[in-house]
Formats: C-alpha cells, structure tokens, sequence
C-alpha cells in the first residue's frame, strides 16, 4: 500500500494510467501491454509514469524500464506532431531507401541522433521493414503508406504537410474562425 | 454462451464451397500493400457503382446465393503487392491490376454488365508482352503451387461463415472429435511437416515432447514476431486467412492436452493485429473457441498480444521472457520450452506458415502433404520475392524448386535500378535475411530445401529471397545485415554483444578504406567466434551474411581493401573525386567554394580536383549547377 499516498496526490495527473492498470489488472506480467496502451494514450512514456507504474505493479523501477528501453516500439522521449518512418528492410534497403532518409534529414535539420526537427513538427526515424516490400521503397507518414517512394516525392509530401499546417496557423492566428472551420472540413 | 451445434449448425461446415464457387463475386485485394495504393478508395467506389447500376449486390455472405446477385468483398494479401491494388472477378477468371477509382465504372459497366474483359488493366508479361487474363495465364500465379496463400487470395478474412462454408474448422472438429491427441501428433510426423520459421525443427516430434509431459497447464503459442527484414509470408497470412491459423493452434492445442493458446503478433503489422483479435472475437462468438469445443467438454482460449519491436523476440524462449513482461532474452536450451516453456509449463511455439498447414494435413492426410516437394523437406513454402526482380511479391513453390525457375520464371527476372529487365544484371540472392547467405549464377539449379542450402553456407531462413543486381555492393550488403544483428543483439552474450560491433567496424573498414591484409583473416575468425559463443540462434547465425559474402565475392572484397575500389560506385568513401569534363563549362563557381584549395582550372576551361588535395566536403557539389561534380 506504499503506493497509495502518490495515488491519491495524483490521482488526477494519471488518471489514465490509472485506469489502464485497472484494465490490465495491476499485473507485473503483463507490463508490456500495460506500456503500450500508455504510450498509446501518451504517445510516449514520460519517465515520472513509468516509476508510477512501477510503484503500482510493485516491482523495481529498473525492471520497468529494463523493458521500456529494450523494445524499440517504446519511446522515451516526446515525438514531433508528424512521424515519418522510413523503411530500411532489405528489400527498401536495395532500392535505395537511403536517399530518401538523407534528404529527409536534411531538409528538416534532424539526423540519426536527433530525430526530432526543432520546431517538434517532425519526426523522422527508420523501422527495420514493415512487410511491404513489394512496395519498396516505404515510407509511412502518420500511419498512411507510401509506396515506391523517391526523395522528390517525399521531400513533395513534408511540405504539403507544412503548407496544411501553415494554413491552419494563420487561419487561427487572424481569429476568423469561421473559415478555418470551413477549410478544415473541407 | 451458446453452444457450439446450435449457432454452427456443424453439419454445414465445407458445404458451402461449391454454391460459392458459383456466385458471381467481385474480390478487391485488402493487404497492406494493395490498400497503401489505394485499394479501400476503389472498394467504395464499386459499391456506388455497382448500385447505381442496378446490379444486386450483396456484402454479407448468405449460403444461398440467388441469379443475378453479385458479391462484393474484400480479400486477404495475393501477393502480387506491386501490381496492387488487384481486383478480381469471379468465376469468370478475370485478374485487373493496378486498379484505380477512376476504373471502376469501365469495370462495372464492361465486365460485371456486359461480360466483357477490359483489356488495358490486365496484367502484361514483362518478357512476353503478353496481356494475362486471369491467375492462370499470369506466369507469376501459373507457375506457383499455392495452398497456404490459395484461400488468402479469395477469401474474406473478417468474415468467419465463409471460411466454415469452405471447410473452415472441419479440421478441428474432426481433431476434437474424432481423434486422441496421439493420433494427431502421428498424423503430423507422418507428413514430415517441420517448422517454416528457420530452423526447419520436425512440428510432430516437438508436439510428441509436449504432449507426453505430465502437466495440467500447457501453452500453445503462434510465433508472428516476423522480424526478418524482406519477409512478409506471415503477415500475409495472418491478414488474409487469419481463422486458419487458430484453427491450427487449435489442433495443436488438441494434440498437446494445452488449452491456453496465445498468438504473438509483430507490433510493425496493425491490420495483421486487428484482424486476428477481429477472428478471435468471431470464433469465440460462434462457439467454436471458449467452453465445451464440439460439444467435447474441452475449453480452449485464445489471446492475442502485439510484440513490442525486438527482432530477438522471434527466438522461443526470448518470445516467452516477452510474454511473462520481461526483457526478451534467450535462455539456456535445455530444458527446452516443450518441457518447460511459458510460466515454467510445457509450451510449444509453431511458427504461422507451420500452422496454417496443419489443417491440411489433417483434413487430406499426410500423404497428400508429402506428395510434394523433396522427400526430407516435403511440402511447399512461401519466399518473399523481393529486391531487383520484375515480379515481387509472395511466391509459394514446392520444396525442391530451383533458384531459376523462381527468379527467371515466376520473378520474370533480373531489373536494373530503374525497374527495367537488364538480361545479364543478376549478380546474387540473399536468401534467409540476417542469419542466411548469398545464393549466386553457381546455385541456379540447386533445388532449394533446408539440407541443400545449408551445404552451400545459407539457410531457408523464414523465406526472404532479395535479388540483387549488378549495381549492389556485397560489402555493402553484409554491412547492412551486420548493422541489423549489431542493433537488434539482445547483449546477453558477450560473444554476440561485442562481436556482432567489432565485425560492423571491420566490415566498415573495408568499405571507408581502411582496411588492410589482415582484416579478411579478422572477419573470418571472429564471425566464427561469435557463431561459437552465442547461446541463440541470433548470434549463431549473425556473421552468415559476411561469411557468406566473403566466400563468394571475395574478390569484391580485395578490391576494396588493396585497390581500395568499389565496383558499384556505392562505397562513397572509396570514390574518387573528379569533375565531368564534359559537363563542366568552367564557370569557376567550385573553385571559389573549394576551402582546401583543391579545384584548379583556367576560366571557361574544365576545372580539376585534386584527390590529395581534397576532404570530400561536398562544398564543391553544391555550388555546381551542372552537376558535375562526382564521387562526393
């Protein structure tokens, strides 16, 4: 019951989490998908919710993150609003999916180290394959594929990306409302 | 809970197979690949179409099929992903290609109204030019003999009644039923099936060790941590025929006395997870998983969990560290997981394309299994054909099939980068992904099965064959693969830990120039090493590629370390900087930008580097608007 005074403290900060708990019924083996749907709820796993985790499981903070640094699907740090996964399986990877990650690098200013750009629109990183290989090179921009992608073309979809996003900034910064609304139904 | 008789109706299971094989069906293609190029835009758009024109179509499947109805539906991966997305048309046999909304109306109007075939979305033969009506005439089907992908290709993997209608789960009952766990497992090693994941283990003498421990609680397990980079069969067949493989974890689960069964899904395949939770929920509903199976008093569960992004996790006993919520590291074999597995149970772990053939096996007989293929390998496997050949996709060839029959004639052979068919381009196949070997010209009639290609240093693997042409550096391929085992090393083992690093450093040598006489000898020694010391079949496996690639372009390799050259121009740190003389217009811009003085040249006059001189940092490059500048 150590656990109970953080919980009440803050209970209204993880909430969710507290609730995912409950659905995973505060069992230690099932960690991993217990980080999974926070992450889900989270888009990544801020280190304060894995010792709460911790704590609730009642396990050592360094098995939760023992396994939260172990699987690559897990991510410690917050990602940019728009995540560009670059496929580097054999087959993209013989098709020259390179460029394309080097030109994407390039232009938003992220590398291998840094995968987010500086404004946290994006974030660019590389996945071992994603089973598409008829389709390579892939590349996978907020869960939509594209396939036999070139540099040109991905280079061509960052800004349509940026100009949708620009758009909405200045329709919310000049406060008309209304067309903003109208442009993002439309 | 109802039971299982009254909501299937038992008897119908398989009785619906020739109604269907009648009724007019119009099968949209749902893989990954075919609905990344748009292929739920085109469903839609059939069925406005279809209404619009007065056509009754229906979505749901009933058994009873009325004249003039025509089914729209959608199906799993036919592997044919880069002609995608494939829309068929049957029974008139008709096979469109690369179909786009904008198509559908022709479609509708000339084939589904008027019974005519529209010929510019056929599917042309690259080497024939030939236009191919359906799966018959297309050399990539024709030539291939497909059971496991057969029903993916048709069949609607979120509808549950038309896999019944075709038989679905009549190998299960007939397993609960009918026959005592050692029946099955007879049945099983009989056929001679063994384990499509890699190691090529007999699937009936592992389920003998399971089913003859004394334990109350066993597990069985799906292995669909697919991690093979260049390896898709299994999400194919989880998304295409997902109730085949619980059916055959059923059977498994029968033949062992377990009934927990747990299917692990590689977290990179979404649909492939949805669509197995999606089965399971249907098959608990219908009665077929959950209490009294068959009215046999047996339970049986079935749970779906996604993988969390660990190539080592495809290893048995780093798969259950996973699933108890731990790191995902192997442990010591024995005691092996059939003796103590999951939560210290008996578990056996069967790979999905090993699943997916069970249900065969017990419903035509083992001697119908080993009919095909070789006699130590009988059955057929599925190969990802990818890489530099005309015809990716999923190929599902008898064991015993040869190199060139797959590249050449179902493959349709050798592309240049730019996808064209370059006749002399074929250089090797990569078969097998991280922990196989280079297959070269040398190996084209070699029939392909776990002994014959363990003897020439590669090995099936999970069935990734990469083509690569004349343009691919070999050290660049090892280099890619070793920087895959480096990364994905669990680092449990020193040998694997370490030694996996120290080979991509060598290998890295080699390609940036630094290497010299001894780093060969280096290579060799140390990948034998970390295949010595390595306590899984990651590490064991791991240095495959460069040995593989050192033993059949070794020449490659000399050139890189005494030449210090690449062939393909790929290695860019071996590339010489020059400019193009007959680009360059000597405009002097290059020259201005050159910080180490390395570009000379007289005005209008082609410039020059030195290569002493120069420190490749590209400055140069950039300024140039001609391009050219090369080997920057």
């Amino acid at each position: 019951m150590a656990s109970m005074p953080i919980a009440v403290q803050s209970a209204g900060k993880f909430e969710k989490v507290c609730s995912i708990l409950e659905d995973h019924g505060h069992r230690p083996a099932g960690l991993i998908p217990i980080l999974q749907a926070i992450q889900h709820e989270y888009q990544y796993l801020p280190e304060e919710v894995l010792t709460y985790v911790a704590m609730s499981l009642d396990v050592p903070p360094a098995r939760v993150f023992g396994v939260a640094t172990f699987y690559a699907h897990f991510a410690l740090e917050r990602k940019g609003k728009h995540v560009i996964r670059i496929c580097d399986g054999t087959a993209c990877h013989v098709k020259q999916s390179l460029p394309v990650l080097n030109a994407l690098h390039e232009k938003l200013g992220t590398s291998e180290k840094r995968k987010n750009s500086a404004d946290m629109m994006f974030t660019v990183e590389t996945v071992a394959c994603l089973g598409a290989c008829g389709l390579a090179p892939v590349v996978v921009i907020d869960e939509q594929v594209y396939g036999q992608i070139t540099p040109e073309r991905a280079l061509a979809l960052v800004d349509e990306i940026k100009t949708a996003e620009d758009a909405i900034e200045t329709a919310s910064g000049t406060g008309a409302e209304q067309t903003s609304a109208e442009d993002a139904h439309a | 809970m109802p039971s299982a008789e009254s909501v299937l109706n038992l008897p119908t299971i398989g009785t619906g197979a020739e109604t269907l094989a009648q009724l007019r069906r119009v099968i949209i293609c749902a893989g990954t690949g075919c609905m990344a190029n748009g292929a739920m835009k085109v469903f839609e758009k059939f069925k406005s179409e279809m209404a619009g024109s007065g056509l009754r179509v229906i979505l749901e499947l009933r058994p009873e099929a009325a004249d003039g109805e025509v089914r729209l539906s959608k199906s799993g991966c036919q592997g044919f992903c880069q002609m995608g997305p494939l829309v068929s048309v049957v029974p008139d046999g008709i096979l469109y290609t690369k179909v786009k909304p904008e198509d559908v109306a022709e479609i509708v109007k000339q084939t589904l109204t008027e019974g005519q075939v529209v010929e510019r979305l056929l599917y042309k033969d690259p080497a024939t030019r030939k236009s191919c009506k359906g799966f018959g005439e297309n050399p990539f089907y024709a030539r291939q003999s497909r059971f496991v992908l057969h029903e993916c290709s048709f069949l609607d993997p979120e509808d549950i009644h038309e896999y019944m209608l075709h038989g679905g789960y009549g190998a299960a009952r007939k397993a609960f039923v009918e026959m005592s766990p050692e029946e099955i497992c007879k049945q099983i090693s009989e056929s001679g099936l063994r384990g499509r994941g890699g190691g090529g283990f007999p699937t009936g003498r592992k389920w003998d060790a399971a089913r003859v421990q004394n334990s109350t609680k066993k597990y069985v397990i799906c292995n669909g941590d697919e991690g093979d980079p260049g390896a898709f069969m299994n999400r194919s067949v989880m998304e295409g025929n997902p109730h085949c493989i619980i059916e055959g974890l059923m059977i498994a689960a029968r033949a062992i006395g377990a009934n927990e069964t747990l299917i692990y899904v590689r977290a990179e395949y979404p649909l492939a997870v949805a669509r197995m939770r999606r089965a399971v929920k249907d098959a608990e509903q219908a009665g077929i998983l959950g209490k009294n199976v068959f009215g046999t008093g047996l339970s049986m569960k079935c749970d779906v969990m996604e993988g969390a992004g660990a190539f080592v996790c495809g290893e048995e006993t780093a798969m259950i560290a996973s699933i108890e919520g731990q790191r995902g590291m192997p442990r010591p074999k024995p005691p092996f997981p059939a003796q103590s597995g999951l939560w210290g149970k008996p578990t056996i772990i069967n790979n999905v394309e090993t699943l997916a053939h069970v249900c065969r096996i017990l419903n035509e007989g083992p001697e119908i299994f080993r009919s095909i293929g070789t006699k130590e390998s009988p059955g057929t496997k599925t190969f990802a054909l990818t890489g530099h050949v005309a015809n990716t996709g999923l190929v599902e060839v008898p064991f015993g099939t040869t190199l060139r029959e797959i590249v050449l004639n179902i493959g349709g052979g050798v592309t240049d980068d730019a996808g064209k068919i370059w006749k002399t381009g074929f250089k090797a196949v990569q078969i097998g992904g991280p922990s196989g070997g280079c297959l070269t010209e040398e190996h084209f009639d070699l029939p392909l099965a776990y002994e014959s290609l363990r003897s020439v240093g590669a090995m099936v693997g999970s069935g990734g064959l990469v083509v690569l042409n004349q343009n691919t550096c070999m050290v660049g391929i090892a280099r890619f693969f070793m920087e895959f085992t480096q990364r994905e090393s669990c680092g449990k083992c020193v040998l694997c830990r370490e030694g996996t690093m120290q080979l991509l450093a060598l290998l890295d040598d080699v390609i940036e120039g630094r290497a010299d006489a001894n780093t060969m000898v280096l290579l060799d020694k140390l990948g034998r090493a970390v295949q010595i010391g390595s306590l899984c079949g990651l590490g064991k496996t791991a240095p495959n590629p460069v040995l593989s690639t050192m033993r059949y372009f070794r020449k490659e390799y000399e050139e890189h370390i005494f030449e210090k050259r690449c062939r393909t121009g790929r290695c860019k740190a071996l590339l010489r900087p020059e400019i193009n003389q007959e680009k360059c217009k000597g405009c002097g811009l290059c020259l201005k930008s050159c910080p180490t003085n390395a570009i000379t040249g007289e005005k209008k006059q082609p410039h020059h580097i030195d290569a002493e001189l120069c420190i490749k940092c590209g400055a140069c490059a950039s300024t140039c608007k001609l391009h050219a500048i090369e080997g920057i």
